[in-house]
């Protein structure tokens, strides 16, 4: 099936056999656990000095905490990181820097109140005092500029800057302590299209004189485009590791996403009814003010799934929060014939549930659920407001409550079924029956679910399938949301695919294959199927 | 993450750093050369050896349960109010307007008059840090503090000149008519047969304050305002996804905290002084931060702490009549209260959940 | 009012503005290092006792100044301890530490030098030289010469702190550091340095910027240590801390003003402008008042350091 020849996952090792010096790091045995998750498993790689090589993989697949460790943010279990040949200790950020290692942050480690210049020096000061520090990297900060085609002002602000041009601070801080080996992780995530390319440009610049970049990306143009080699990374181990000029988007694809056992859900077909929601141009910027949903359009009818696939980070958690109120957002959303308050007083979770949507958010811990409540409480959460759950105008009915939630616990099988337990004090998955609990058995026109079995076992991730086949086949809308193919696969009764803020296409689940919505979840628009 | 079982969070931790506290002090009254033991023996003696004694710390109790009450409101919804003071100082000119400027037929409407005056005043002192900082992002610790100060210059210039009686060099209200003077706790507890002195400032606002304690337990969980003022108190984020609007909980909790602290007001204005003073408050505004961490921000906490606060409050005034050991000691085991509580927590709590992870374990 | 008149006041601005300088100065490097510090008045004040006793016992003002930037060190440690390592509210440490000050110093006052918390007044080389500039540089005794070179050494030094701290913040690696621990500790984390000792070394001269603010207070403004000496100074010099945006230059304007507001209201009562009386209350709320609205930002929006108040955890 491979059309490309690829090295196993003991390439990396073979490739040692080659003089020492050609290679800029090589990791030999990395493994690293948080708890009992395996971040990290036995990896080896080694990356040759002078390329762009390419890290690739899903959520959770590992880079960023192969990554960390290369950059001395956690220490590894077990395994040895060799620079230029050299074993080396990175303990520390320090050490890491002065191995010659420079990395740029997803999430920029800049201040914003400071000029590029300051952040250029900051712990990489000639001696106490500035002057002459400065005085230097002025000198040398345009020279770089200059050098790489940067085009950033050393005396500008970094809060008056683009976000493209805050990375290339970021790029310069490296340069300036002289980092030999450049690691970006999801470099683009947050760029426009020009700024990419920009950024593509500077990084071949930097390989052409010599310096070694690690790219951490989901995004398969980009392997394709800008490196050399490309690891694939899936669930803590390295899968693969291959020269990308002798492999295709294709096969990067399926090495990436595995092949997973289809989940069986039993579900007839669908009988779609009315429509229920119809999306147009919706658009949400983060706080940043940088647009991560742009412009997204489509509908759901009565009695059908329709699921979101996509890598995270790609506008689906902002689409989830513009439909379920916590989010402001533009253009327009129509529910059963209603135009929604977008922004203002208006937007808000009480307002959409009263307009008949329910909402299982993707983070249960940091939105769904009160960790600090009991499970009675949080049954209530959203709903608090409910007349099922009064007395009378003044006083909440608790006892009503707690009856309402050992009566959900029984039907959903929560356990242990004891509504005064925290919530804090349930395994994942029970939370998780929790929070779909409360919003499905409110009988909603449109369930929002996200992620809906992360972190869930086994059992109670086929319970909550059923539920929301059950749902569906009661009539009602579901949006469904997920990084797992297998679940949009196996769930949905239409796909729509999302990179980028933008909605790459709709595909039909008995039609489509995991590796044509790879490359589409990757960027490349798939052959049709 | 905490992992202590509830009974030990919640009456183990309070305890361990009560004992520490008062560990320290003891070691400072002996480093003055004076005898720990002996003080405690005269600080419970005085405090709570008599009727009489019980009336003046039940009635400092009554203004601390007040302003324990207003600022734990507060802290269930993860905002430090720390304008008490300010905020009890006003609610002492509700109480001295509405009991000098209305000709009250019986003390029982002037009561009525003063509680909705005090907690208005209170409120209203309160409510303008809680809109800059829903509104314009102002920091709500230093805008309450700053407002403590703003009261007093205030209080200063509305006794000094508008209700200072002519003639009179005190910076103080004219005496409230006597009719509004409010029944003794001595005499209350007189109708229903049990002897208690009617020596001593106690009064019916301990009833009152001990029914604030329970309307807050039913406020914060029998109410829907108290769920989502919880809820926002222990997730901004997750409310939001509620629905529950962050500015309008900002608003509720102080405007409550601020009525609450007010309050106080009743006590030790109409209650003891039946006049308007400068200083009426005495820092029970700043003690009520002691209470509410020590109560651990649960009114039945509370209640308990302000007792226990009361008897240190009187207690240090009997040291400081029958020893030569000032009675500011008790300030010093209020700033240790505070500290251990409130700022140094996971100093006790961790070797605690260490102790008990190898207690269970076993 | 007359030109001596207006002399007086001007002194006295500039003996009530000291102390508020320093104090300023010191929450300034704290909180441009992310410590909230609402104790500077407790500090001052627990330095303010330390400095007056251990002048009077030894008989010599400078043991009574290293006796109290010991005593608020000796605070900042506690404060370092509860907001660094422990990770706990910043805030309540302050008011903990306020508290702290205010029984101890009354507690040990009292029991040593029965004399109801204060201490015996301090005479000779116990204070002060009140301006030895004069005589130093044998100056003339006229008032105009006197308002610039009659004052304790005391002024002088914390009038030299204002460029130095300007010096220290914008000139040199520390300072460029402490301002960045202040604003985005992960910055300064990546990039190899420590946040912990940043910050507790911004901890540490708060202590001795408060140690000699409270010395200025009881062996230079006064003669000996009063109960409760500090009178909310501590807070004023937060609030100026605000209403300058947490810089140097502006800590000296708004200290001046506050200083200047405290000598007129304690010259006058009111201050009659002819068709409307100021109380002298408003002048001592106008402090406060001022910082309310600098805060509320409807003139020109004070932004605090923005990882301020939060203790730094390495996210994962």
């Amino acid at each position: 099936m491979a059309p490309a020849p690829l090295v196993g996952p003991n390439g990396g090792r073979q490739a040692t056999a080659a003089p020492l010096s050609s290679f800029a790091i090589e990791l030999k045995g990395v493994s690293k656990s948080f708890g009992p998750v395996q971040a990290n498993r036995d990896i080896n790689i080694a990356v040759p000095r002078g390329t762009i090589h390419g890290i690739i993989g899903e959520n959770g697949a590992g880079k960023s905490t192969l990554m960390s460790i290369l950059y001395g943010f956690y220490r590894m279990d077990a395994g040895e990181i060799f620079i230029n040949g050299t074993l080396t200790p990175i303990p520390d950020s320090q050490s890491a820097i002065r191995a010659g290692i420079g990395m740029v942050f997803q999430h920029f480690k800049l201040v914003q109140n400071f000029t590029v210049l300051e952040n250029v020096i900051l712990g990489a000061e000639d001696g106490p005092l500035l002057k002459s520090s400065l005085t230097r990297a002025r000198a040398e900060l345009e020279a770089l500029s200059r050098e790489y085609d940067l085009d950033v002002h050393p005396d500008a602000l970094i809060e008056d800057l683009s976000v493209g041009h805050q990375q290339r601070v970021e790029i310069l801080k490296a340069l300036y302590r002289q980092a030999e080996i450049l690691i970006l992780d999801e470099p683009t995530g947050v760029l426009t299209p020009e700024e990419a390319d920009h950024l593509f440009r500077i990084l071949a610049g930097l390989k052409a004189r010599g310096r070694t970049v690690i790219l951490i990306t989901h995004k398969l143009r980009e392997i394709m485009e800008a490196t050399d080699n490309v690891s694939v990374m899936r669930r803590g181990t390295m899968v693969a590791t291959v020269k990308t000029a002798d492999t295709s988007p294709e096969a990067l694809a399926e090495l990436m996403v595995g092949r997973k056992v289809l989940l069986e859900v039993e579900k007839k077909p669908a009988t779609p009814g009315a429509e229920i929601l119809s999306v147009s141009d919706l658009r949400v910027k983060d706080e940043h003010g940088v647009e991560r949903l742009k412009g997204v359009g489509f509908a759901i009818r009565a009695g059908e799934i329709l699921g979101i696939a996509g890598v995270a980070g790609n506008g689906q958690s902002e689409l989830l929060q513009a439909l379920g109120g916590i989010a402001s957002a533009s253009g327009r959303i129509t529910m059963n014939g209603v135009d929604l308050a977008l922004r203002g007083p208006n937007a808000n979770g009480q307002t959409r549930r009263a307009a008949g949507i329910a909402h299982v958010p993707e983070d249960r811990q940091a939105l769904g659920l009160i960790m600090d409540f009991a499970a009675w409480e949080n049954v209530a959460f959203g709903y608090h407001n409910a007349p099922e759950y009064q007395v009378n105008a003044v006083f909440m009915d608790n006892a009503a409550l707690k009856a309402d939630t050992a009566r959900k616990m029984a039907t959903f099988d929560v356990r242990p079924p004891n509504p005064l337990l925290a919530a804090k004090s349930f395994s994942g998955g029970n939370q998780q029956k929790i929070v779909v609990a409360r919003e499905i058995e409110r009988n909603p026109d449109l369930l929002l679910i996200g992620q809906p079995t992360r972190g869930v076992d086994i059992g109670a991730i086929e319970f909550i399938h059923k539920q929301i086949v059950a749902l569906r086949d009661a009539g009602k809308a579901v949006l469904l949301v997920s990084v797992e193919l297998d679940e949009i696969m196996s769930l949905s009764d239409r796909i729509l695919v999302m990179f980028d803020g933008r909605i790459m296409g709709e595909r039909d689940p008995e039609t489509t294959n995991e590796r044509e919505l790879g490359l589409m979840m990757a960027g490349m628009t798939g052959k049709g199927a | 993450m905490n992992t202590l079982p509830r009974w030990a969070d919640v009456v183990l931790v309070p305890l361990i750093c009560l004992i520490i506290a008062f560990g320290f002090s003891g070691l400072l009254i002996w480093g003055i050369g004076q005898d720990p033991a002996e003080a405690l023996r005269i600080m419970v003696q005085g405090s709570l050896g008599s009727t009489y004694a019980w009336g003046y710390t039940l009635y400092y109790a009554t203004n601390f349960m007040f302003t324990g009450l207003a600022v734990s409101i507060a802290f269930q919804a993860s905002l430090f109010n720390i304008g008490g003071e300010g905020q009890a100082t006003l609610g002492g000119l509700g109480v001295a307007l509405c009991c000098l400027l209305i000709p009250w037929p019986h003390w029982t409407l002037a009561l009525l008059g003063s509680i909705a005056a005090s907690a208005l005043f209170g409120a209203a002192w309160a409510f303008i840090p809680a809109w800059l900082q829903a509104k314009r992002g102002s920091h709500i610790v230093i805008t309450t503090m700053m407002f403590n100060f703003i009261a007093s210059a205030l209080m200063n210039y509305v006794l000094v000149n508008m209700l200072r009686p002519l003639g009179s060099m005190d910076p103080a209200s004219a005496r409230f008519p006597a009719v509004v003077n409010l029944p003794k706790l001595g005499e209350i507890l007189g109708l229903v047969g049990i002897p208690f002195s009617t020596k001593n400032p106690a009064n019916i606002s301990l009833l009152i304050a001990l029914a604030a304690a329970a309307g807050v337990w039913g406020l914060m969980w029998h109410t829907r305002l108290g769920y989502a003022l919880r809820a926002f108190g222990k997730s901004e984020k997750a409310a939001v996804y509620a629905g529950i609007s962050p500015v309008k909980i900002t608003l509720y909790a102080l405007a409550l905290s601020g009525g609450l602290s007010g309050m106080m007001a009743i006590n030790a204005v109409q209650g003891e002084a039946h006049r308007l003073l400068l200083n009426s408050v005495e820092g029970a505004g700043f003690i009520g931060i002691a209470v509410a961490l020590m109560g651990r921000n649960h009114p039945f906490g509370i209640v308990l702490a302000s007792i226990l606060f009361g008897f240190l409050y009187e207690g240090g005034s009997q040291l400081a009549l029958g020893t030569s050991i000032p009675r500011e000691v008790i300030t010093v085991l209020q700033a240790l209260v505070i500290l251990f509580t409130g700022a140094l927590p996971y100093m006790v709590q961790r070797p605690l959940e260490r102790a008990f992870a190898k207690w269970g374990a076993r | 009012m007359d030109l001596a008149g207006i002399l007086q006041i001007l002194d006295s601005t500039i003996r009530l503005a000291t102390p508020l300088l320093f104090a300023c100065l010191a929450g300034l490097y704290s909180e441009r290092a992310g410590v909230f510090d609402i104790g500077l008045e407790g500090k001052m004040l627990v330095a303010a006792f330390a400095a007056a006793a251990a002048s009077y016992a030894t008989g010599s003002v400078w043991l009574g100044v290293l006796a109290g930037i010991g005593a608020s060190l000796l605070f900042a440690a506690i404060h370092g301890l509860a907001s660094i390592t422990f990770r706990g509210n910043q805030l309540i440490s302050g008011v903990a530490i306020n508290f702290l000050a205010s029984g101890l110093t009354v507690v040990l006052g009292t029991s040593w030098f029965k004399l109801g918390g204060q201490t015996p007044t301090l005479t000779g080389g116990m204070r002060f030289d009140d301006a030895p500039l004069m005589g130093l540089l044998h100056l003339p005794a006229n008032p105009v010469v006197e308002l610039i070179f009659g004052h304790s050494i005391l002024v002088y030094v914390a009038l030299a702190m204002v460029p130095l701290t300007w010096w220290v913040l914008y000139r040199t690696r520390f300072g460029l550091r402490l301002r960045a621990v202040g604003e985005n500790p992960a910055a300064v984390d990546t990039a190899g340095v420590s946040v912990t000792g940043l910050r507790y070394a911004a901890v540490a001269i708060t202590g001795v910027l408060c140690g000699l603010a409270g010395a200025y207070m009881s062996m230079s403004l006064s003669a000996g240590f009063l109960r409760e000496i500090t009178a909310g100074r501590g807070y004023i010099a937060l609030a100026a801390l605000i209403f300058a945006k947490w810089r140097p230059w502006y800590a000296l304007m708004a200290c001046t003003l506050f200083g200047l507001l405290d000598a007129i209201s304690i010259r006058f009562q009111n201050i009659n402008l002819g068709f409307v009386v100021i109380p002298g209350q408003f002048t001592q709320a106008l402090p406060y008042i001022l910082t309310v609205i600098i805060l509320a930002g409807f003139v020109g929006k004070a932004i605090p350091p923005r990882a301020g108040g939060e203790a730094y955890v390495k996210e994962r």
